[in-house]
């Protein structure tokens, strides 16, 4: 337990000038300005809100300038901003399948209707640092070239045939629950659980997900599409009785299919991880579609061998917010408690010295 | 009966309005503010409410088709205006942009009135071809990272 203690005022106002003076730096430097993060730090502002569960790019890329680039402080920053606002209401669930696509891969089908698309991804390059970049060299505008046929989801061709779950449905008359409304309970429906995933850690989902492959709970995954594009948001609008589009978002989504599955009702089939995560954020959506086919323990009678598919382990302690303040909370003054340990530590060395042990030691030591 | 049904049923005037708004919520600060300007005779306008800044909560749905839940919320702006002929209009768009919301309430309002419906509709069709021209750029420059992929052969023979 740590304690309210009195004092500091002016050192805690200095180091705060401090930390705007570092946050700052040289200032022969121009100032980087919010506009320049989201155009050019676009991935980190979106993994800011992804994790601090806000869609706002340009608060994400303050709070990223705020943060020095500390990522966990600046969702931290946007996450404690969120509980400023009032909530209008619950959007329409987005679309996926009119999502405007920038990128789009499979890795079970070679050919698929819509190609694969790969889109500004990382993948395929050597991974060199590039000296090209310490300077403001001219970049080539991006190739061009005739769209081709529409993007179909990978899940409705193995699902003609019947060979893959269905997308995921809830008991009869079950309501989505909203973690940010109500305290967190377990067993967690799938709902939830996903709504956790989404704003989880993206090294701890990573992590667990690695586990996963690494035996820990396999799941014999394969990705059967990864979409990265904008979706629209719509939101019910009461007073005129029809929904109104409120603009777009980029989302990405990622389909795992993982091994066949059958019981004494049905048939041998595949099942299916599902990743959702506002932003690109790839690495993410693969993790959490990862995660959240091993978490889905009930629902296949598997045995609950490995963390990954322990649900009170994994959504607990999923969330960075909740991790660094309780991690954190550690620095505060905890002198109170420490004097007692303190105290006791003492009396405990004065009997174990009492009880003829000092004795023993010195012999030893000769 | 889902969204898109509902949507679908909706009669000529809902839909006309509906699509308005879609547009509007698109709009840059620079389009409203020229459009505005370019109104003569601006009826009054005042605030019924905001605008504001507040959250919706994005739901998504499970396997992408599933049931829904709730993926994380994105920030709205909203406000609503009366004009002194009695219109009410809306405007709602995502993200704090204040102005805005107030400009696409404003024109939400006056696309009621039959005088300045040309002005309006103008406003639409420049907006609506920057959308599209915005989305073809997107998707040609995307189309060009398409793959083909050969799968080698394997074994000795």
């Amino acid at each position: 337990m740590y304690v309210a203690v009195k004092g500091g005022e002016a050192a805690i106002a200095n180091a705060h000038r401090l930390l705007a003076d570092r946050r700052r730096g040289d200032r022969a430097l121009p100032a980087i300005t919010i506009e320049q993060v989201v155009e050019q730090l676009g991935l980190a502002v979106d993994r800011v809100m992804a994790e601090a569960s806000l869609y706002d790019r340009s608060l994400a890329a303050l709070a990223v300038r705020q943060a020095r680039g500390d990522m966990i402080e600046a969702i931290f920053i946007l996450r404690a901003y969120r509980t400023t606002l009032p909530r209008f209401g619950s959007s329409q669930p987005i679309d996926t399948t009119k999502m405007k696509i920038e990128r789009r891969i499979s890795a079970t089908y070679k050919d698929l209707p819509g190609g694969q698309l790969l889109g500004p991804t990382f993948d395929y390059t050597h991974r060199l640092l590039d000296p090209s970049l310490i300077g403001d060299e001219l970049v080539a505008e991006p190739a061009r070239k005739e769209p081709g046929e529409a993007v179909m989801r990978v899940s409705d061709i193995l699902d003609d045939e019947r060979l893959i779950e269905g997308d995921g449905e809830m008991p009869e008359g079950h309501v989505a629950g909203d973690l940010t409304r109500e305290p967190m309970e377990f067993p967690m429906a799938r709902d939830l659980r996903l709504q956790a995933l989404a704003r989880g850690d993206e090294g701890f989902l990573l992590a667990l997900a690695y586990s996963t492959q690494r035996g820990y709970g396999r799941t014999h995954p394969f990705v059967g599409e990864i979409r990265i594009g904008e979706v629209e948001v719509e939101l019910d609008f009461p007073e005129l009785g029809f929904a109104v589009s409120l603009g777009t978002i980029r989302v990405t989504e990622c389909q795992m299919v993982n091994q066949f599955k059958g019981s004494a009702s049905e048939p041998p089939q595949f099942t299916r991880g599902y990743g959702l995560v506002f932003g690109q954020s790839e690495r993410k959506a693969m993790s959490m579609s990862l995660v959240d086919r091993a978490l889905r323990t009930d629902e296949f009678g598997e045995d609950i061998v490995a963390p990954a598919q322990d649900q009170e382990f994994v959504i607990s302690h999923a969330d960075n917010v909740l991790a660094t303040g309780f991690v954190e909370h550690l620095k505060l003054p905890h002198y109170v408690d420490f004097q007692a340990e303190l105290d006791l530590v003492r009396r405990m060395r004065r009997e174990y010295e009492d009880a003829g042990n000092a004795g023993d030691r010195k012999e030893a030591a000769e | 009966m889902n969204a898109t049904e509902k949507q679908d049923d909706l009669a000529e005037p809902a839909a006309e309005r509906r699509e308005a708004m879609r547009l509007l919520a698109r709009a840059t600060r620079a389009e409203l503010a020229a459009a505005w300007q370019a109104i003569a005779d601006k009826p009054e306008v005042a605030a019924v409410r905001g605008p504001e800044t507040g959250l919706v909560m994005v739901r998504g749905r499970i396997g992408g088709g599933g049931d829904p839940f709730n993926l994380g919320e994105a920030t709205v702006t909203r406000a609503t205006v009366r004009l002194s002929s009695g219109e009410i209009g809306h405007g709602q768009l995502l993200g704090t942009d204040k102005e805005r919301a107030r400009f696409a309430a404003i024109f939400d309002a006056i696309y009621q009135i039959p005088a300045h419906r040309p002005a309006v509709e103008a406003l639409h069709r420049r907006i609506a071809a920057r959308l599209l021209a915005e989305d073809r750029l997107r998707a040609e420059e995307t189309a060009a990272t398409r793959v083909d992929f050969f799968t080698m052969v394997r074994g000795e023979d």
